[in-house]
């Protein structure tokens, strides 16, 4: 009765009454001090990183509610920029992001079953996919750049209002937009550079981590049954991928000219 | 053990008692030992010497404003210094004190104890929370002195991207991080609730305090990336010029407003569920009563939550909105009434069955309740489209989320850090001092905010440093109640500094509540609990609690 609420008495040392009684299990160095259970830290680490996708999901929802709103708005100008992208350097930016997905899930199950050298190389090629999607996502934009499709005072729209002649039919590539339609192009790139730059910058901050991470496997951290971090980074880059499986088809295909 | 009538203070036996020899406060020493501390107890210490901090200042700018609207003439400060004072008034106000108030300081101290665990799930994280609420503090007090800024706390576009040579991206920057702190902190709870409850405690024997803070949380984790991407926009808007809320480049300034109000709808709720989960805890004690509808007023706070999410456009109703979506945010706007009804009315019958006693933190909670209804009644005036059109941007609003923000949630605070100061720190306050500043706070409130509903129904204008002569009369009494307020917030600083160190040793359970918080000892351990507690009760047991002392009595004897 009473004494289920333990009161204090000064003159026992907290770590004598400790309550760990870990009969079953080894309690490994990782684990914290208030958590009453390995299981409870790993279930309370992963629920907290669930978490924090959801507001990753919130944040980009901002984005995404602006792009549908404006897409629906500007529907002519948002079909012919769009036609701007590069479906071949899109796809090809998803078949990597996918295989550094495979690579971060192969890389978790290493750690599970306590592999380390196979981590470590999972871990360097779920990198090195990370890096030249990020690469080709540098192309992309330099080209826009060159275009003058970066959005800003040095905007040009000429190629939305005249567009190129194309040699073999004779007839122009695109529909041509109205100068204040053109004008919105401009917001589909802005809306191109928000988005998958904030991709992007996730992609840095996840291999800045997939670094550390690295470092740490390589120090055998991760050898023995302690796999939370990768697991719970795994998420994170999972989400990241299924950000830009949305990014993808939303910026680059569907608007693909429907005018003709 | 016998309750007097008029008090149930429980104070030790002045003559032996002393504080434990172990306690929080005292495992380490010096400085570092706080900026890198990990518990949670100390962390919500460092948040409220800072939120007191921010709160004075913001306070000072309120006084500012009301001494310039003495007189008529716009004789104390120009215009433009004028929309600088309300705008850093407003942004202070909301994200340094009003978001982190309840549940940085309480929530932190509270929750896991409340839960009978040993910490938050992330201790780490709470810490990094705490730095990010002062770097954002940091950055409004930087452009603060930089020069100001001069959009309102709202940073309505066009204002904050083409205007203007002020300092919005500084202020922009100071909101971002402010909110991350918040999304840690409720990522944080949100965590610790699921994950850390010692073994019997169930969803429903948790104290309604949890309840409310776990329904803010929610509302923490969702809303806030909101309003981080729409600032993230206005600040590439103001600085590259994207052209997203820019009609001349296709954009459209109502998308920030959407943007902006889907948040910050929401966030009047992070502001007032915990202060409302406070105002349970305390009615419960001090009527010896379960809280009536226990049930109920724990999904109240979650269905304030969910609801808050979908009447945002209530503040767009003058800015183009269709007619159909005013319509049905306006209905929307009137539900949102009913599960704060439903609080209001069961701490009424909790009151109304119980056995009252007039601490100080009941004297809150009475503040509390009157004021809120006003302002949450008022709230329902404007929700109504045709009401809000005649009063929107006039003093009435003023009026309105005064009552529910600063007679609201300032009261609830107020009350919380009195109810729980004894736990916090292990000493009492003079009761007649804190009884008298309560009651200054009361009338001073109402004095400065009663005047303010009549001159905005007559049709001041919000946001203006000079006003016509025949509404000089009302505005003199406002600042007048500014006045009796402001003495009303420096009496608990003074007394309860002065209780630091003179104060009346509180013992365990000075009032005695039955929540686990009150089993353990003034000031508690760093870790709590020596041993895992077993909960075994409903929460508000006041039966158990008779057994137990019984008990305890017995064994001591
Ligand atoms: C019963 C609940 C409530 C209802 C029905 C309600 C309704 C409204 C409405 C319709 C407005 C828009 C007025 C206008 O701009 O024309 C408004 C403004 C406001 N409300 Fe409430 N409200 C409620 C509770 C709260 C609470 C709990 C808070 C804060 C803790 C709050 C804070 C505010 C603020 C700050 C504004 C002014 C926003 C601005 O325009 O700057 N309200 N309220
Ligand atoms: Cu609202």
């Amino acid at each position: 009765m009473a004494n289920t609420i333990a009161t204090t008495h000064d003159s026992l040392h907290p770590t004598l009454e400790h309550p760990h009684v870990h009969d079953e299990h080894v309690v490994l160095p990782q684990h914290r001090h208030h958590f009453e259970t390995e299981n409870q830290q790993r279930e309370a680490g992963s629920f907290g990183m669930w978490l924090f996708l959801l507001t990753e999901i919130m944040f980009f929802g901002g984005l995404f509610f602006a792009y549908l709103l404006y897409r629906n708005w500007y529907y002519p100008a948002f079909a012919s920029a769009s036609n701007q992208l590069s479906v071949p350097l899109g796809a090809f930016n998803t078949v990597i992001l996918i295989s550094s997905g495979f690579c971060m899930a192969l890389g978790v199950y290493y750690a599970e079953v306590r592999q380390k050298t196979m981590l470590v190389a999972m871990l360097i090629l779920t990198t090195f996919f990370g890096v030249v999607f990020l690469g080709v996502k540098g192309v992309e934009y330099h080209e826009k750049w060159e275009k003058h499709h970066i959005p800003g005072s040095s905007f040009d729209i000429s190629e939305f209002v005249n567009p190129p002649i194309d040699a073999k039919t004779g007839k122009a590539t695109e529909e041509p937009l109205a100068p204040d339609m053109a004008q919105k192009t401009q917001v589909f790139f802005f809306l191109y550079f928000a988005m998958t730059g904030m991709h992007a910058l996730h992609m840095i901050i996840g291999i800045a981590v997939l670094g550390w991470l690295t470092w740490r496997a390589h120090r055998f951290e991760f050898s023995n049954g302690y796999v939370a971090p990768i697991e719970n980074f795994g998420l994170y880059w999972h989400f990241v991928d299924i950000v830009w499986l949305f990014l993808f088809p939303l910026l680059y295909l569907i608007n693909r000219h429907p005018l003709k | 053990m016998s309750t007097s009538t008029t008090t149930i203070l429980n104070l030790p036996d002045q003559a032996t008692a002393t504080l434990p020899k172990r306690n929080y406060l005292n495992a380490e020493h010096g400085l570092l030992s706080w900026l890198f501390t990990g518990d949670h107890k100390r962390i919500a210490m460092l948040y409220l010497f800072s939120i007191t901090f921010f709160f004075f200042i913001g306070g000072a700018f309120a006084g500012l404003i009301r001494l310039e609207l003495l007189t008529p003439q716009p004789d104390l400060v120009a215009s433009d210094t004028y929309n600088k004072f309300f705008t850093m008034h407003g942004i202070i106000m909301i994200f340094l004190f009003l978001v982190p108030s309840v549940p940085a300081t309480l929530g932190n101290f509270l929750i896991p104890i409340m839960l009978g665990a040993k910490d938050l799930a992330f201790p780490k994280i709470n810490l990094l929370s705490w730095y990010l609420y002062m770097a954002g503090g940091t950055f409004t007090l930087a452009a603060l002195v930089l020069g100001g800024v001069d959009t309102g706390w709202t940073f309505t576009t066009p204002l904050s991207t083409h205007y203007l040579n002020t300092h919005v991206i500084t202020a922009a920057t100071a909101i971002f991080i402010a909110g991350f702190s918040s999304i840690f902190t409720g990522l944080n709870f949100i965590v610790t609730i699921h994950r850390m409850r010692a073994p019997g405690m169930t969803w429903f024997r948790m104290p309604l305090f949890v309840w409310s803070n776990y329904a803010a949380s929610i509302l923490m984790v969702l809303g806030t990336p909101v309003l981080a991407i729409a600032i993230v926009l206005v600040a590439l808007e103001r600085t590259i010029g994207i052209g997203v809320f820019d009609p001349t480049k296709g954009g459209d300034p109502l998308l920030f407003q959407h943007l902006f109000w889907f948040y910050s709808h929401p966030a009047v709720y992070i502001m007032i569920l915990p202060g409302m989960g406070v105002i349970s805890e305390v009615i419960s004690t001090f009527s010896r009563k379960r809280v009536f509808g226990y049930t109920a007023v724990a999904f109240s706070s979650v269905a304030i939550a969910l609801f808050g999410f979908f009447v945002w456009a209530h503040h767009m109703f003058i800015m183009g909105v269709s007619n159909y979506s005013a319509l049905v945010f306006s209905l929307l706007t009137m539900l949102v009434a009913v599960p704060s009804a439903i609080k209001i009315f069961n701490w009424a019958f909790t009151l109304q069955k119980g056995s009252l006693t007039f601490e100080t933190p009941m004297l809150y909670a009475f503040g509390f309740m009157g004021l809120f209804t006003i302002g949450g009644l008022t709230g329902v005036f404007l929700g109504s489209l045709g009401m809000d059109i005649h009063l929107t941007e006039t003093y009435f609003i003023v009026a309105h989320f005064h009552f529910v923000m600063v007679g609201g949630m300032l009261m609830a605070f107020l009350a919380g850090v009195h109810f729980w100061w004894p736990k916090m720190t292990g000493r009492m306050y003079p009761e007649s001092l804190s009884k008298l500043a309560a009651v200054t706070t009361f009338i001073g409130f109402n004095l400065t905010f009663l005047p303010q509903f009549i001159l905005g129904y007559l049709g001041m204008p919000r946001r203006y440093h000079s006003y016509p002569q025949e509404f000089q009369v009302l505005n003199v009494l406002s600042t007048a109640g500014a006045t009796v307020l402001g003495v009303g917030y420096l009496l608990p600083m003074i007394y309860l500094g002065w209780s630091l160190k003179y104060g009346a040793i509180a013992g365990n359970n000075p009032w005695q509540a039955t929540g686990l918080e009150w089993q353990i000892q003034s000031p508690p351990l760093t870790e709590n609990f020596l041993v895992t507690p077993i909960m075994d009760h409903e929460a508000y047991d006041y039966e158990w609690l008779a057994h137990k002392t019984e008990q305890e009595v017995t064994t001591v004897g």
